[in-house]
């Protein structure tokens, strides 16, 4: 399937998945809670460099791949407020921010 | 893509060795003032991926909005937050990182052999638009786009007025869980001497 007039699709496919799996270790390891959401931000732009590869290689005339990612981003920047501005208020009422003494939902 | 073959596969390699190791640098730093400027770096990196994959349009929003919004408010929060604490120990650290690093390994190992094995149904590269990709996305946006178009516009809006409240500077007097009073001398940072107590 591979043409030498371009660079083969699994490269950009095997980069996502690698940044995903970064971001993925990220989250799970952190305990700076600022540190957690920029690897989520990351995850996300593993996820966008998959959907453009596909709509540049699979579908280039209609490129929904690229509308989805503008989405994508559009998501990504109202999730990158809100989620910064509950690690605000939760450092007013808590003076950390470490994950492990966010437990006031646990049960 | 007019630019050659070697042009392009250099370009490739530069820009994933970046963002891989600029996004292993952001997960494992133990500053996270350079985290967030290596942040910078790989979302730039993959801006440079989407020119390389013809996607103009979402490069340029992606350093728009990535690079100029949300790096600039993780730095802002990171300047808001930034205290110096001594976490405390977790026992079992040691266990939990084997899990989760095994899991990640398994993870990706997966994913890479689904890139590997599954035959992909390719178009050809020659009726590729190119340049008028913008325009495509111009009337995606405006036709069959349109309803998540507007439902994206209430959704920042609301986004907007959910972080507002959030980060408002009214707090509970009481700890919720504790009880105890909330340190006040800590929200109120004007009298608090920013670089001395600084170790």
């Amino acid at each position: 399937m591979m043409n030498l007039e371009s660079i083969p699709i699994q490269a950009f496919l095997i980069v996502s998945s690698a940044l995903f799996c970064i971001g993925i270790w990220g989250l799970l390891n952190s305990r700076n809670a600022v540190r957690v959401l920029m690897s989520i931000e990351l995850m996300l732009n593993a996820v966008n460099i998959n959907l453009i590869t596909f709509s540049s290689y699979v579908d280039n005339n209609l490129i929904q791949g690229q509308v989805f990612t503008i989405f994508v981003i559009t998501v990504a920047a109202a999730e990158a407020a809100v989620g910064l501005a509950i690690l605000l208020s939760l450092y007013r009422n808590r003076v950390t921010v470490d994950m492990e003494s966010f437990n006031l939902l646990k049960w | 893509m007019s630019i050659a073959i070697t042009t392009q596969i250099i370009c490739f390699s530069v820009l994933s060795l970046v963002i891989l190791i600029g996004a292993l640098g952001v997960v494992l730093l133990e500053s996270i003032v350079y985290s967030a400027f290596l942040l910078g770096g790989v979302f730039m990196s993959v801006a440079g991926l989407y020119l390389l994959l013809n996607a103009s349009f979402v490069a340029a929003a992606q350093v728009l909005v990535y690079v100029g919004a949300v790096n600039v408010l993780i730095i802002f929060a990171i300047m808001l937050v930034n205290k110096k604490e001594d976490l405390k120990p977790i026992s079992d650290i040691k266990s939990r990182r084997i899990i989760s690093t095994s899991i990640c390994l398994t993870l990706l190992s997966l994913l890479i052999r689904v890139d590997l094995t599954n035959v992909w149904s390719l178009s050809s590269p020659q009726n590729s638009i190119g340049e008028e990709s913008t325009i495509r996305i111009g009337e995606h946006l405006f036709s069959d786009y349109l309803l998540p178009f507007e439902v994206a516009s209430v959704l920042l809006l609301m986004a907007m007025i959910g972080a507002i409240v959030l980060a408002r500077r009214d707090v509970m007097s009481k700890d919720i869980s504790t009880g105890l009073p909330v340190d006040q001398e800590l929200i109120e940072k004007s009298s608090e001497p920013l670089l001395t107590n600084k170790n």
